[in-house]
């Protein structure tokens, strides 16, 4: 139901995202979405990737500030309006998104979100027949 | 165990007759031997006949770095060349280093003084001890090197540098005791950490730490993480070098030395000397010193003096508290004193942040402003730092902590753990980039 996410406490300093994506390198890791949330000082990097689990060891080995937390990821038909559809099905409930990047994969929209209520978004995505997507089918398709 | 029980545990009254004694003495012997405190007393219209009891020492002139400074090298030296067998040399950051030379007899007494501090440490002639101050010009190394061994313990003169090396010797020789910074015990057991070695696979149980302001925060976390229990040692290269106090097993403020070091505490702006309990400058005068003896040193450290002979310890020898800050580091910020000392009691009073701090003083047009800089532990970076509100709640409550300590607000920026620089010495903590015209 919910996938693993890396996030990565980064500073806005010239050479740190590197140092993170060439550790993922060295470990043959693939990246397959991310985003950075930033403030002035410092950003948020969030990861999906290959191996959510081997990937955090490798990082939080190598001494860098490292979190594993489960976000959802629903599949959509790439077609407009889709995602406000989906999206609405939660505000009816009154859930939050906290956080939400997409991408697109295979030609299917895929949102990566969080809510402040996961239990209740869990059962609401359920209800609405909306579409999860298992890890093991985002990591098979690298 | 107490090394000498004559000198430490002496009556209130016949310390204060020696102590009356022997500043009549020096007052004489620097009266006839320093220049410059012959000028000194003689303008002031005072000969060394009207210095008779300890109290009279209110009527000499106070000392201070420039006096040794505008004195470089050697012009406050009393003893002659011939006489002298060691010199150190200050860090000397900002203008002259200071020079102080020592006579035979001063190592002695330095030799004594530490051994006396090692063994209120509960180290004894059994146990193998590491030296892990620098050794050199800085009085650090070999002051504690040369008291480790007038105990007859064995010392290990391990220095700083090369801290795998250091761990991989505290394990395989079963070192029980450790002189360092206070920093360096931290960065030690980072190390250890590192190499993947537990507190349960050595055997240091003493640590005597200083040459550096630290806080009970940093001692708790020292001994949780050694296995050691972590005493204060004080000293300055300008009175002798570390040995001039030290905490006994009450871990209850410093036993200062005071047969040979006497202390006062006074107010940095009237000079006026305060009592017992107050917070203020503390002066030393060399009572028995050959080479450099020095009369109402300033040493710009702030603290407070309080009784010594109710202590349970045993000793009668009044005591010290910690260095709460230094006159000459109070940052003066927005019209406001402030101490880096009292940020860090507010960090390490938060679990959330590693013992790692950096303040940085500038000025925006024509305001002050302050960042503080600080390490968030590995172990705080759970599911819920994917998101910044958290984090943006753990500065806020950082700076509300602050602001309600300093009475001015800062700025707080979370660092990744290990991104704020470790330093084997002396760590500084704070960078002032005002530039004032």
């Amino acid at each position: 139901m919910t996938i693993s996410q890396l996030s990565i406490f980064i500073e806005n300093k010239s050479g740190t995202l590197l140092q993170v994506l060439n550790l993922l390198k060295d470990a043959q890791i693939s990246l397959i979405a991310s985003n950075i949330a930033d403030t002035v000082e410092y950003g948020i990097c969030r990861i999906i990737c290959s191996e959510p689990a081997r990937a955090y060891s490798v990082l939080k080995e190598a001494g860098v500030a490292v979190a594993l937390s489960d976000v959802f990821a629903i599949e959509l038909d790439n077609e407009p309006g889709r995602a406000a559809e989906a999206i609405g099905v939660l505000s009816k409930e009154g859930i939050n998104i906290t956080y939400l990047y997409s991408f697109l994969l295979n030609g299917k929209g895929i949102l990566i979100f969080r809510t402040d209520d996961a239990e209740k978004a869990r059962e609401t995505i359920i209800l609405a027949g909306l579409q999860f997507i298992a890890e093991k089918d985002l990591t098979h398709l690298v | 165990m107490i090394w000498n029980p004559n000198k430490e545990c002496m009556s209130r009254d016949e310390m204060s007759a020696l102590q009356g004694k022997r500043l009549h003495k020096i007052v004489e012997y620097v009266y006839h031997n320093v220049p410059f405190y012959r000028n000194k007393l003689q303008e002031m219209d005072i000969t060394p006949d009207d210095i008779n009891t300890i109290d009279d020492i209110v009527k000499l002139p106070f000392t201070t770095k420039q006096d040794l400074r505008d004195n470089y090298p050697y012009g406050l030296q009393a003893a002659p060349q011939s006489e002298i067998i060691r010199v150190h040399a200050s860090s000397g950051t900002t203008g002259n280093p200071t020079i102080v030379g020592y006579t035979r007899k001063d190592i002695g007494v330095w030799s004594e003084c530490m051994t006396r501090c090692l063994t209120a440490y509960g180290i004894t002639r059994d146990d193998t001890f590491s030296v892990a101050y620098g050794y050199g010009l800085f009085t650090g190394g070999l002051g504690a090197h040369y008291g480790v061994e007038n105990l007859g313990a064995a010392v290990v003169p391990t220095s700083t540098g090369n801290t795998e090396k250091h761990v991989r010797l505290i394990r395989d020789l079963g070192i029980t005791g450790i002189a360092c910074t206070p920093s360096y015990a931290l960065y030690l057991a980072e190390t250890m950490d590192k190499m993947g070695i537990t507190k349960d696979e050595i055997k240091l149980r003493a640590g005597a730490f200083g040459a550096e302001p630290w806080t009970e925060n940093m001692r708790k976390e020292i001994e949780s993480r050694l296995g050691l229990k972590g005493y204060n040692l004080y000293g300055l290269s300008e009175i002798m070098g570390p040995c001039v106090s030290y905490e006994c097993s009450e871990q209850h403020g410093s036993h200062i030395c005071e047969d040979h070091f006497y202390p006062e505490i006074i107010n940095p702006q009237t000079l006026e000397r305060l009592p017992n309990g107050e917070t203020g400058e503390l002066v030393f005068t060399t009572l028995t010193k050959e080479g450099m003896p020095l009369l109402r040193y300033r040493t710009k450290d702030l603290c407070s003096l309080m009784e010594g002979d109710d202590c349970p310890c045993g000793r009668t020898a009044v005591r010290m508290t910690r260095i709460v800050g230094r006159s000459d580091d109070m940052l003066i910020i927005r019209g406001i004193n402030v101490f880096p000392s009292q940020v860090e009691s507010v960090v390490l009073s938060m679990e959330e942040f590693a013992p790692r701090y950096l303040l940085i003083v500038d000025r925006v047009n024509n305001l002050d402003t302050l960042q503080v800089q600080v390490e968030v532990r590995p172990e705080y970076f759970t599911e819920s730092f994917d998101s910044l509100a958290p984090i943006a709640a753990l500065e806020k409550k950082l700076s509300d902590k602050l602001k309600s300590v300093l009475s001015i607000s800062a700025k707080v920026q979370l660092k990744a753990p290990n991104t704020i620089e470790r330093s084997q010495g002396k760590s500084k903590f704070v960078i002032d980039k005002r530039v004032l015209n």
